[in-house]
Formats: C-alpha cells, structure tokens, sequence
C-alpha cells in the first residue's frame, strides 16, 4: 500500500513539475511560444471535458458541455464589460451561474436516458446558441468583443496576480492559469470520484432503480454531478473569453460539444485522468495534421476510426492489459 | 393557412423518411447514428453525379443512391460497429465511432464533391395554382414518393419475413438469437435499409433543395429531434416525429416571421418541456 502511494506521490509531483517548470522552460529555451497559446487550449479544453467526464460517471452521455461553456463566456464578458467587474471575480460566479441554471435544466431532463439525454444535451447547445443569437444583452451574431485582459488581483494590498496587460508575456499568464486550474480541477474530480459520493455516482451508472432501492438518493446525486459539470463547463468557457478577449454565438457550438464528448471517450470512460489525455492527443493530433492540408479531416477521423476498432475503451486501457499480462 | 398545412405535409413527408432511417438503426443495434445526415448528403451528391451530370434518367440515379447507401451502411455494420459493440466495455462507444464515421464522410463528401451548392434540372416543370395553394409540381411529386417510400417501408416491416425478424430482434435480442433469428445477419440488413433510406431522402430532396457538403449535421440534429418527438425506435413514431416538426416548422416560419429568426428557438424550447412530461416521446418504450 505505502509503496502504492509513493509511486503515485512522485507520478503527481513529477506531473506538477513537468507543467509547471520543464514546459515554460523547454518553450523558452526553444522560443516556440505559439505552444503556450495552444497548451492553454488543452488545458482549458480537458477543464471542459472532465465536466463531460464526470456526467458520464453517473452514466448520462452529455452533448451539452458547449452551451456552458458559452454561457459562462458570455457571464464573464457581460460582467467585465457593462458592469465594470474585475475578472477574477467573474470566473467563480460564472461557474456558478452555470451551475444553478444545470440545476433548473437537469431536474427534469436528468430523468431522461441514454440517447434520449445525448440528444437533449444536443439539442441543448444549439439552444444556447440560438439564444445567444437573439437575446439583446449577448449583442447578437456581433457577439462582444475587445474585453480588456484580466486586471490585478490582490487581496489586503498585497498582489497576488498580476494586471495581465502589463505583463510582457501574457501568454506564458494565462499558460500558468489555465494549467493551474487544470490542476485543481483535477484533483477534484480525484477526490470526488474517490468519496463516498464517487461510489454512489459509480452505482447510478451501472443501475439507477437498484441504488435507489437501497437507499441512494438518485435525483440529488445526479443534479449535483451535472451542476458540478456545468461549473467546469461555465469556467473554461469564461477563461475562453477572456483569452480570445471575445466571445460570439459561434464560440462553442454544437462540434465543440461532440468534441469534449470525444475527449472523454478517447482518454477512456473508466479513468478520472482520461479526459485530460484524451484532450491533448486530439487537439494536438488536429494540429500536427494541419500540414496534410485538405486531407486533415479525413486522416483524422481515419485515425480515430482505427483507434476505436484496436482501443475501443479508451487510450489509458492500454496501460491496464500490459499490467494484466506482466 | 392552406398554403401553410401543405407546405408542413411536403417537408413531414421528407423528414419521416430520415426519421426512420435512423430509427430503424437504433431499434436494432441501440447506435445513434451521428452520420446520418452524412449519409443524407452523399445520396444527394450520387443523385446530383448520375441525374444531374452524367444525364441518366432520374429513377436510376435514385436507386444508385440507394444502392450505394445501403452497400455502405452494410459495411459500416459489419466492419465497424460489430466489432466495436463486442470489444468494448460500455456500449456508449458506439457513438464515438459513429461520431468519427460522421467527420470521416464530412471529409470524403468535402474532397470528392467540393464545397459548392449543388442543384440539378427539375423532374417535372410547372406548378399547381388551384384552392389557394402554390406548389410546384416536383414538390408534390417527391412529397408522393416520400409518402409512397414510407407506406411500403411499413408494410416490409410488418408483412415481410426479414421486417418480421427485424422487429423481433429490436424487441429482445437476446430472445430473438434464442429462436433461430441470425442477428448478425439481420442486423447487417437492418442498417443497410437504414443507411438506404438517407440515400434515398437524400435524392429525392437535391431535385428540390439542391445539396452542399455542409448540410449534414444540421439534417442529422433535425433528425434526432424528430425521434425524440416520436419516441427512439419505433417506426410510428419516427413517421408522427417527422410529420409533427415539418408542421411545426411551417407553422413556425409563418407565425413567428415577425419576431425574426426564433422558429427553431421554440421548438427546441417546447420539446424540453415536452421531453421533462414525457421522457420516452409520444410512443417511446420505457427505455433507451
């Protein structure tokens, strides 16, 4: 046991220095600083994603991450820019916003199964983006654009972070910020799904009417596992937002949603860290393929074709069979 | 208000026939099949290829895309579903693959037929002006067709040995296998005849609407909601789903014209209500 928790005490600290220390330093010494931008992405994307992640561990299949993911985007912007709020102030109670409205979507539509949730978390995100459309407070197919990088936070005088636009390297911030919520995050979902609630969320997945026989009850797990989703969704989108200092109907639609879907599915369903591998050999993969130009596509869901017939439980399946057989 | 019903039974005609392709499909191997409307779009590029450019007579274009449709999806099946559904562990896989499927024929319709709109010469010229209601005739021609498809569609399945089998199988599979059904075999022609229908909608509909590679996971959202509206695998109603959105959607587009562009805003809305009274759709069975 104790040699169990050392491996895994050294897996997170070699982890944590990897992210936090060997990444900038390995960027800055080769000057690819493009890479921040698009590990950024993979942080905040695998955010999302575990969101999805963690509704599947209740055994739904949610399509709905994206409209989210937007409406914590639009919060924040909305906040930042016709209320003069400081962003890191927007960031929880976006998450939040978030999460009380999966509160009033999921109560009845958490009753729902299997497709028919997949198709209603669907139809979710187009709903949020047709709203997004037509509401007059979102502005729009325009959409809001140049909202002002995050200011400084400090709390008794002293800063704790600095003003983003002062900062020579911005990227290298929101690098740092993203990884770091990444982490925690992460952590989490480790805690959550290592609970007690992590077990009863394990029983709905395999037999709802069994747990709720025995005492579980269902309806409040399930709605608490979604606001929780929702909550990783509304944040990411948020930081999204304040990234690309804009936020339009279009900024998560109905393919981002079936992405973060595919994260989890590719990492695998069965490991908390899986959305995290997942989100990065996709977005990476989409990228290193650019090159093929007009066949990007095509190798690429190619690939994923092939992945899915030779790994059809995930990446993290693979390091399993091999320890089954050594 | 003629005008309006006449238009909703023109496109429910055209959306019941999707529906039940891709109901037909979940009924027998619990899949939703993202690729639908992939599926959808390259019948319409076969159809536009034999009718529209090599100038061969509209029927053979429309069994060559039903053809190759149902050549594909039976190859899907076998290849690639089948092996999935006994490899992995959670039969929700499925839709990663089927997800997949969908980009993979995004990208072969994108490289084979480009990105530009494609329409062909009308099947039949004219249009009918009588008792308030404008239609052109090849409206009412493919509506004909598509309400033609469906009939005999229903009467396969429900006379034939092989809809005979199909359906035991989408009632209890394992009780169908247990009384000599082969379901392999029948789950092979099953989404052959699902992936067929797509095609077919598919050929009908480019004479009509013209077709672009882009236009295929808009179908496959609208056919998903018309099988939520009916109930997930059952042929009723995917046939009352696709007949209830077309007549929403040409109500809609009429009512709420002044309110700008929110039809489908509403719709969405109505049918999460709808869905949180009756979880299972109009016909559903309590599961899925």
């Amino acid at each position: 046991m104790t040699v169990n928790r050392n491996i895994k005490i050294a897996a997170v600290v070699a982890f944590l220095a990897i992210v936090f220390v060997a990444v900038p330093a390995a960027i800055s010494s080769s000057g690819r600083f493009d890479l921040y931008y698009t590990l950024t992405s993979v942080a905040l994307l695998s955010i999302a994603s575990a969101g999805v992640w963690l509704t599947f561990y209740i055994g739904r299949i949610n399509i709905g991450q994206g409209a989210y993911a937007l409406m914590g985007g639009y919060v924040s912007a909305i906040l930042v820019m016709n209320h003069g709020w400081s962003f890191w102030l927007t960031l929880p109670v976006a998450g939040l916003f978030c999460a009380a409205a999966s509160v009033l979507i999921g109560l009845p539509i958490l009753r729902l199964r299997g497709v028919y949730f997949a198709m209603v978390t669907l139809v979710l995100t187009e709903v949020a983006r047709l709203l997004a459309l037509a509401l007059p407070i979102t502005n729009g197919a325009k959409g809001i654009v140049s909202i002002p990088l995050p200011g400084a936070l400090s709390i008794f005088g002293l800063t704790i972070i600095p003003d983003f636009a002062t900062l020579q390297n911005s990227r290298l911030a929101f690098y740092l910020l993203a990884v770091t919520l990444m982490v925690v995050c992460f952590a989490v979902m480790y805690r959550l799904v290592n609970s007690r609630i992590g077990k009863l969320c394990q029983s709905l997945q395999q037999n709802e009417e069994l747990a709720s026989s025995i005492g579980v009850n269902i309806a409040w797990l399930r709605v608490i596992a979604y606001a929780v989703s929702s909550f990783f969704g509304g944040v990411s989108g948020a930081i999204f937002a304040a990234i690309s200092q804009s936020i339009y109907p279009s900024s998560f639609t109905v393919t981002d949603s079936v992405n973060f879907m595919l994260n989890c599915f590719l990492g695998g369903l069965g490991y908390v860290f899986g959305p995290m591998l997942g989100t990065l050999v996709l977005y990476f993969g989409w990228d290193l393929l650019f090159q093929t130009g007009q066949f990007q596509l095509l190798i690429y869901s190619g690939l994923m074709i092939v992945l899915m017939l030779v790994l059809p439980n995930g990446l993290l399946s693979l390091a399993e069979t091999t320890r089954k057989k050594g | 208000m003629e005008q309006v019903i006449a238009n909703g039974l023109y496109l429910g005609a055209q959306y019941a026939l999707i529906a039940l392709g891709l109901t037909l499909i979940f009924a027998l191997m619990n899949v939703l099949n993202f690729a639908h409307g992939q599926m959808y779009v390259l019948g319409g590029f076969i159809t536009y290829t034999v009718y529209g450019q090599l100038g061969l007579p509209f029927v053979v274009a429309l069994l060559a895309s039903g053809v190759t449709l149902a050549v594909i999806g039976a190859l899907m099946e076998k290849f690639l579903f089948r092996t999935v559904i006994r490899r992995s562990h959670r039969e929700e896989s499925t839709m990663l693959l089927a997800a997949a499927t969908a980009f993979f024929f995004d990208a072969v319709i994108l490289l084979l037929f480009g990105e530009k709109q494609r329409g062909v010469p009308k099947i039949v010229k004219g249009v009918f002006n009588d008792a308030g209601i404008i239609m052109p005739y090849d409206r009412i021609v493919v509506g004909a067709l598509a309400i033609v498809f469906i009939a005999a569609f229903v009467l396969y399945m429900q006379y034939s040995r092989v809809g005979r089998a199909m359906r035991a199988l989408a009632q209890d599979r394992v009780a169908a296998q247990l009384m000599g059904v082969r379901v392999d075999r029948y789950s092979m022609i099953g989404f052959a005849m699902g992936a067929m229908l797509a095609g077919v909608v598919g050929g009908l509909l480019v004479t009509i609407t013209g077709v672009n590679s882009g236009i295929g996971g808009p179908i496959s959202i609208k056919a998903f909601l018309m099988v939520m509206i009916g109930g997930a695998g059952v042929v009723g109603g995917a046939i009352a789903g696709g007949f209830i959105l077309g007549m929403m959607e040409s109500v809609g587009l009429t009512v709420l014209r002044e309110y700008g562009d929110v039809t489908y805003l509403v719709i969405f809305a109505a049918l999460m209500v709808f869905l949180s009274v009756r979880p299972n759709g109009l016909m559903g069975k309590p599961w899925g």
